[in-house]
């Protein structure tokens, strides 16, 4: 209990006092997660709303293969992307392992099925909708994407913090391709993860709910936003 | 505008399962006025509708237009017994047929407006399409029909879930397109309603054509006892 509350007070007054260091980190996890967020949805939606409208071979498997997938085991997508960026890697001429950049690529790969799924969820109720109206006025298969995608923007939101979530409270994956390197590759969860092991827990505890308010207030500020949960709207 | 019509549909058949829903059918449909196909619950009305639409599968036969089958196929709209309304407004659903044909979204959306106030909706243009009464969401899916000025609108029993009061205003927006010159096709069995709109018949049953005649004919001297027995208000199956 004296852990939890000292926890408290010292969050308070890190954030009190505008504490440089974990301005940095936290602003790092921001950049890290919303980064890989965005390209995410960019790659997940049109996915998702391609396997809703269109009937093909395998689609069945591919639903199948990404639901199981959006519990894809973060340190494995970090070993498997560490192993591709290494000097040794196919793609270690880039030298992106150890870099910002590098924890971006693994959180897009965890985060990818899991919006892609919620998403596919979503416009495929909404593409049974839809169906018999846009067969009769005849659209293109791209014109149907992009009418689901935009009609359905709400519930894709919904599916955008899903996986906004998964990223920003990630730790396995972006400890093994980040490094946790001091002023480099150092978030909020690898540092707690790194204080927790040095025994100091008030600072670890203070950096979990500076974590949690983060979260929090960047769910709230998505949805005050959009303006979700207001009468008459979608 | 070339003429689409006539529209000649000979051993037309769609199946389902290996199980004949419509055909084969043999009709001959001309340039004017309202056809009504009438007949009762699952003899293929729909089913038929779609088919002309070219939204089923023709499974044997053919149906032609007088135009190459896309070009036909861009002259035509579709209204469904229960309108979709997509998540947008009264006045996005509207133009959606034109933007999805390229219209610039400034002159798709005054068009719009104009068909939203010749329906009757001219009071809530921004309104959520999805909180409309079922009347009004008719009235949105005919305007959202007739915007693309196409020669032949499909109507499935466009009144079978509405009061006399909307079913009033839906048949004065029909007479007054079809007295423009857009040709309808609906089903209906409301013996009513197809009196009152039909130009000509189609009397359907077990999924075939029982009986075409033109209006007046088939109303006052039906040539089959089927037929004869549906006006009389018996059941026929």
């Amino acid at each position: 209990m004296v852990d939890l509350w000292d926890g408290l007070t010292q969050a308070f007054w890190l954030v009190f006092t505008l504490d440089a260091e974990l301005a940095e980190i936290a602003i790092r996890s921001l950049y890290v997660t919303l980064t890989a967020l965005v390209i995410a949805s960019v790659i997940a939606f049109p996915l998702a709303a391609f396997l809703a409208v269109r009937r093909f071979r395998y689609r069945r498997v591919i639903i199948a293969v990404l639901n199981a997938l959006m519990g894809l085991p973060p340190v494995v997508v970090g070993l498997i992307v560490y192993v591709l960026l290494s000097r040794s890697g196919p793609l270690g001429v880039l030298g992106l392992l150890f870099t910002p950049t590098a924890m971006i690529v693994a959180q897009v790969v965890i985060i990818v099925p899991l919006i892609a799924s919620i998403a596919h969820q979503s416009l495929r109720d909404l593409w049974q909708e839809y169906h018999d109206l846009l067969i009769s006025m005849n659209v293109t298969q791209m014109q149907k994407m992009r009418t689901l995608i935009w009609d359905a923007r709400r519930a894709l939101l919904t599916a955008t913090l899903a996986g906004f979530g998964r990223g920003i409270g990630e730790v396995g994956a972006i400890m093994i391709v980040g490094g946790n390197i001091d002023n480099v590759t150092r978030v909020l969860t690898t540092a707690i993860a790194l204080e927790t092991g040095k025994g100091a827990f008030g600072l670890a505890l203070a950096l979990g709910f500076v974590l949690i308010a983060l979260t929090i207030a960047v769910n709230l500020m998505i949805h005050w936003l959009s303006q979700t949960e207001r009468e008459g709207r979608w | 505008m070339t003429a689409l019509f006539p529209l000649i549909v000979s051993g037309a058949e769609t199946h389902r399962r290996g199980k004949v829903l419509v055909g084969p059918v043999d009709l001959q449909l001309g340039g004017e006025g309202a056809t009504v196909i009438i007949g009762p619950n699952g003899s293929g009305k729909t089913t038929l509708l779609s088919l002309l639409h070219g939204t089923a599968r023709l499974h044997a036969g053919t149906i032609t237009w007088q135009q190459p089958a896309d070009v036909a196929r861009a002259a035509q709209s579709f209204v469904f017994q229960r309108p979709v309304m997509l998540r947008r407004s009264v006045l996005e659903n509207v133009a959606y047929p034109l933007l999805m044909r390229g219209v610039r979204r400034t002159k798709a959306l005054a068009v719009a407006q104009e068909w939203v106030a010749r329906v009757g909706l001219g009071q809530m243009p921004e309104r959520a399409a999805s909180l409309l009464s079922g009347g009004e969401q008719q009235k949105l899916a005919l305007a959202r029909a007739f915007i693309i000025e196409p020669q032949v609108v499909f109507l499935d029993e466009p009144c079978a879930a509405l009061d006399g009061r909307s079913t009033r205003e839906i048949e004065a927006i029909l007479q007054d397109q079809k007295a423009h010159g857009t040709r309808l096709i609906l089903s209906t069995h409301d013996i009513g309603q197809a009196r009152r709109l039909a130009d000509d018949v189609v009397f359907m049953r077990g999924g075939l054509v029982h009986e075409t005649a033109p209006a007046a004919q088939f109303f006052d001297a039906p040539h089959t006892d089927a037929a004869r027995a549906f006006l009389n208000g018996d059941i026929v199956e």
